[in-house]
């Protein structure tokens, strides 16, 4: 079986895979790094979002093999010291999360809408979420929170 | 998933060699569409062969006054490429409305015209513009390339290297997204240029095709107007849970007008 190693949250993490284990199950079931989600298996939900090489991609349609070598950041990653990641504080802040299932995904793919926009329009922000979905929150409180995380007030 | 081998390609020579050792094997340029598809069974590869990594395959160059894009650049390098934007900013505009952000990080050119998905947007780009795709053996007309449903000229082992799209004096592309999977319902590019008056239609058929009787109307009035009392017939259209042919037909005609008029 071949062997993968890459660099999970600042940390190095390796392991022996099947060429078909995807990254989300490296994630979940080797690391036991189980904040991010599985919500769906048509590629469409965004449950399991993280950042590869600093992009946004979904851990549930990329192999752990692709992976390997790279550099990932998961939803467990982003606090520093026990401080949530302003994203994390202004979902938090804004209520924008209800059931918090989708949570981890929409939380990683805004924090890269805002490394890619740093002041995005709504407009901007409602299309960067085509790719995650919530059954909850409606998401305009997420919206809201992305705004505020991105100081923009009145949001 | 049925397991297979997995190969990350370092060059296309070493590509080519290992799908040709394997008794059933399969590129990889993204997986947006290859991993779903192996996550249905409905595909059973010995090897995948993934040449993502091919540093050469990717990325966006000028040759000889042609736009010219790598088979691995993802919809998202080429939809932020200065080149593109300044050169043949609706090729930008297409690759920006593709799924979602994320599939954008990892899908690629190449991965999408060798699916040939007959919703899939960048069909109406090489169609609509007139480019040629390069291969590792050989260059082919897009009006060549896409010969039907998923289906294309491609031959066994044969990797797509690039697309090389001349530059337009004018292009649009409007598309009436599918509001799930953002594919094309329908999705029209319209073109003036090197490569002749051109409207390609995505989405409405089994396979991409041009509208010959608009391309007409538009060689001698690039307008909007021009286009008016133009139809298309529903008889070979697609018809789904999604819209009928005849809904689709009168699509298109809205969507070429919206074309031409996002051409300026
Ligand atoms: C949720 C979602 C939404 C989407 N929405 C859209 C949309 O709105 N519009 C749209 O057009 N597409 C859409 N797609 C598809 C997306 O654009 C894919 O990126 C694309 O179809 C395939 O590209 P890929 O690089 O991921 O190819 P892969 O999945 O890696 O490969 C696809 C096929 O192409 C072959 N292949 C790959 N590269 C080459 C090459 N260089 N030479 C020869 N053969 C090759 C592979 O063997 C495979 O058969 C969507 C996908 C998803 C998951
Ligand atoms: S789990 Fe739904 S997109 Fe990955
Ligand atoms: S908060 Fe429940 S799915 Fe989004």
């Amino acid at each position: 079986m071949p062997t993968v190693s890459m660099t999970v949250n600042g940390q190095p993490a390796a392991g022996e895979v099947e060429g078909r284990t995807l990254l989300v199950e490296f994630l979940r079931e080797h690391l036991r790094l189980t904040g991010t989600h599985v919500g769906c298996d048509t590629s469409q939900c965004g449950a399991c979002v993280v950042h590869v090489n600093g992009k946004s991609v979904k851990s549930c349609t990329m192999l752990a093999a692709q992976a390997d070598g790279a550099e990932v950041t998961t939803i467990e990653g982003l606090a520093t010291n026990g401080e949530l990641h302003p994203m994390q504080a202004a979902f938090k802040e804004h209520h924008g999360l209800q059931c918090g299932f989708c949570t981890p995904g929409m939380v990683m793919s805004a924090v890269d809408l805002l490394n890619t926009n740093a002041n995005p329009s709504e407009r901007e922000i409602r299309e960067w979420l085509e790719g995650n979905i919530c059954r909850c929150t409606g998401y305009n409180n997420i919206v809201k929170a992305i705004q505020a995380a991105a100081g923009q007030t009145g949001g | 998933m049925y397991n297979f081998n997995y190969h990350r390609a370092g060059s296309v020579e070493e590509a080519v060699q290992l799908l040709s050792g394997a008794s059933e094997g399969t590129l990889m340029g993204g997986g947006m569409t290859l991993i779903p598809v192996l996550k249905q069974r409905l595909a059973n590869p010995s090897d995948v062969v993934d040449i993502g990594g091919i540093s050469a395959l990717s990325g966006v160059s000028e040759d000889g006054g042609k736009v010219v894009v790598g088979a691995t650049t993802t919809h998202a390098a080429v939809a932020s490429d200065a080149t593109v934007q300044a050169k043949i900013p609706a090729l930008a505009v297409l690759a920006e409305s593709i799924g979602d952000a994320q599939v954008r990080n990892r899908g690629t050119i190449g991965g999408s015209i060798a699916n040939n998905d007959p919703a899939a947007d960048y069909p109406a780009a090489l169609v609509g513009l007139g480019a040629t795709i390069r291969t590792n053996t050989r260059e082919i007309a897009a009006d060549d390339f896409f010969t039907g449903l998923f289906e294309t000229a491609l031959g066994d082992n044969e990797i797509i290297t690039a697309v090389a799209f001349p530059v337009p004096d004018k292009a649009g592309y409007a598309k009436f997204p599918n509001p799930a999977s953002r594919y094309a319902v329908v999705g029209v590019m319209a073109s003036q240029g090197p490569a002749g008056t051109r409207v390609a239609v995505t989405g409405a058929g089994p396979c991409v095709f041009r509208a010959a009787d608009m391309e007409a109307a538009l060689s001698s009035n690039f307008s909007a107007e021009a286009l008016s009392g133009i139809s298309v017939s529903a008889d070979d259209l697609n018809s789904d849970i999604h819209a009928s042919a005849e809904y689709r037909a009168h699509l298109v005609g809205v969507m070429a007008r919206r074309a031409v008029a996002a051409a300026g």
